[in-house]
């Protein structure tokens, strides 16, 4: 999904102070009320199915006889697993390359956009909206040709008298790099973030430093890009997790098989062939929790590390 | 009167801009946009020539580089909405279906409950919004499979009823939080005053918070909308009968079974599904850039 909002990273919500008398009586039931489909939802739909994904991932079921308890074989089985080690190995990569490299292009697209420019909405609009098809079928399908043995790139190239390039999403050293490519065009709604943070530098911060005799450069790394640092952050935190469950890319574009020879064999495409194709549930699930429990470690990790590079207005 | 003298009273004189000769600035501002137009062309370029490729005639699909043709046909368009045993026009109305429940059920349940978090006071508001975030940054996955085998067993394969009422219970985190961090923003001088005017909670809910809302609301319809739109791993999983197909359904099977020869039928049935969403984008842009203007950023 693209998300384009930046929040300040606050975990709960400021507590207004109490006040007396009236008002308050009364409020506890209101937000009773008012949160009855999200409580609901939270126990059925999200900590329910949670635990009983817990508890599958001990059993071997098949959807048609009762689950069977087998302890930690799952787990044993997926550690064994030579394809399971290259789902994570093709989305580690993915994930490594594309989210540092998303946040590059969609700063410097950013930075040229930000300044006094014409048809600037114009520009806005077409830069974000790739954004809102990046996870459709209809753009993978179009890649799939467009990076084909005879599509659109190659003949690009040819053009340039380059030939015999053949197929790029058959090629199994470069069909990553494809799907890479994909989801990087979809980079407006993280470009639209920055750029919404960059109008909020506050210009007697630049000006100060460009009296002190502050180039271009050094004006950009000193002052702008640590008032980016909470953006960034969040850009960083969404940008890792939505790339960790990235599917439809993947495919649509190498055919629901992952291929070639696995190298496009995201995590959440074995996992779905796990479940779906080959019926195992309690293998599938495993997959899941081994997921959430890394991508908690992440984000905790990360949480963390925000101390030492993030860095919040108040300084000043 | 006053403005003339503050400008005069306030020059910038340490500006590095104004220094410099105007030529170079013109020249500086020509190369930005011949930069920026150049990276849009090339991102932008397979699409338009895909929609120009679906205007061709089935032969000619692949007949060169460029976007514009000799011959225009809207041949591909006809095929394309029954071809074999496919059938777009009612994929179009199952994609409509499922997608507008999402919205409405996300806009009603999202709302009501940021409401609660961003207006009232109760215990545990800490805890229970802490659980908001940590749901938000939960993968889907986990919950994928059990989701499944219980709606499975409730006999709602092959209904909508997984790809809409989910979003009935605001299970998607991220528009929770996205309508509190707006709905903060709001003075609360107008509840007070509403609340002295008699209105209970509902009322301020309803009258008063709901309607100025609406750029969080656009946002949330919007994603909601693409979301939904391009779903393709719930639709796969939950509408194995080819007549509740969605159009993303339709277009993947229909990839499958493409040749040389169907492309141009298969990139004008991509080209119609893309549609919406540029349609949508367009009428909600305006609404869209405020939301993210003033909820992205306190």
């Amino acid at each position: 999904m693209t998300i384009t909002t930046v929040p300040e990273p606050v975990l709960a919500p400021s507590t207004t102070p109490r006040r007396r008398g009236g008002g308050r009586r009364g409020q506890g039931w209101a937000a009773f009320f008012f949160l009855i489909p999200w409580g609901a939802g939270i126990v059925l739909l999200t900590v329910g199915p949670m635990l009983y994904s817990l508890y599958l991932s001990f059993t071997s079921y098949d959807l048609l006889s009762a689950p069977e308890w087998v302890g930690l074989a799952n787990y044993e089985l997926m550690l064994a697993d030579p394809r399971f080690w290259k789902s994570v190995r093709v989305t580690l990569v993915y994930v490594v390359v594309f989210v540092p490299l998303l946040q590059v292009v969609s700063m410097l697209v950013a930075l040229l956009l930000n300044s006094r420019l014409r048809f600037l909405t114009g520009y806005r609009a077409l830069f974000y909206l790739p954004s809102l098809m990046g996870a459709s079928v209809a753009v993978a399908a179009l890649w799939r040709q467009v990076f084909g043995a005879e599509g659109l790139v190659n003949a690009v190239l040819g053009v340039f008298g380059v030939e015999g390039v053949g197929s790029w999403v058959g090629d199994p050293n470069r069909a990553l790099g494809t799907i890479i490519g994909l989801n990087l065009w979809a980079f407006g709604s993280t470009m639209i973030i920055y750029l919404a943070g960059l109008r909020q530098v506050p210009r007697e911060l630049l000006e100060a430093a460009e009296v002190d005799g502050a180039s271009r450069l050094r004006r950009f790394f000193s002052v702008t890009l640590p008032l980016m640092t909470p953006l960034a952050f969040f850009n960083v935190l969404m940008g890792t997790i939505n790339a960790f469950q990235s599917f439809t890319g993947a495919y649509v574009v190498s055919g629901g098989t992952g291929g070639p020879v696995d190298s496009t064999l995201f995590y959440t495409l074995y996992l779905y062939e796990r479940g779906f194709t080959q019926l195992q549930m309690g293998y599938a699930s495993a997959m899941a929790w081994i997921l959430l429990v890394v991508l908690a470690v992440v984000t905790g990790l990360f949480f963390r590390s925000s101390r030492y590079w993030v860095h919040y207005g108040d300084e000043s | 009167m006053s403005t003339a003298q503050t400008r005069v009273a306030m020059p910038r004189p340490w500006s590095a801009e104004t220094q410099r000769p105007a030529r170079n600035k013109v020249l500086r501002g020509i190369i930005k946009h011949a930069v920026l137009i150049c990276f849009l062309l090339i991102m932008l370029y397979p699409l338009l020539w895909m929609v120009g490729a679906s205007f061709r005639p089935g032969n000619q699909t692949f007949a060169g580089l460029g976007i514009f043709s000799d011959t225009y046909t809207a041949q591909n368009y006809a095929d394309g909405w029954s071809v074999g045993n496919l059938n777009f026009s009612r994929y179009f109305v199952n994609s409509a279906i499922i997608t507008v429940g999402a919205i409405l059920g996300n806009l009603v349940a999202c709302s009501l409950t940021a409401y609660a978090f961003a207006r009232l006071e109760f215990r545990f508001k800490g805890v229970l919004f802490g659980l908001v975030i940590a749901t938000m940054l939960l993968p889907q996955h986990v919950t994928l499979i059990p989701k499944y085998i219980i709606f499975n067993q409730m006999g709602w394969v092959n209904t909508y009823l997984p790809l809409v009422v989910p979003h009935w219970f605001a299970v998607d985190a991220f528009f929770v939080f996205l309508m509190v961090q707006f709905i903060r923003t709001l003075p609360k001088s107008l509840d007070e005053s509403a609340r002295i005017d008699g209105c209970g909670h509902w009322g301020i809910f309803w009258r008063i918070v709901l309607p100025m809302s609406l750029p969080a609301i656009g946002t949330t319809a919007m994603f909601t909308f693409v979301a939904a739109w391009n779903d393709l791993l719930g639709p796969l999983l939950y509408l194995p009968r080819s007549d509740l197909w969605t159009v993303s359904l339709g277009l993947n099977s229909f990839l499958d079974q493409t040749g040389q020869s169907t492309y141009g039928t298969l990139f004008a049935m991509a080209t119609l599904s893309l549609a919406p969403i540029v349609g949508f984008f367009i009428a909600s842009q305006r609404l869209l850039v405020e939301g993210i203007a003033t909820t992205g950023l306190k």
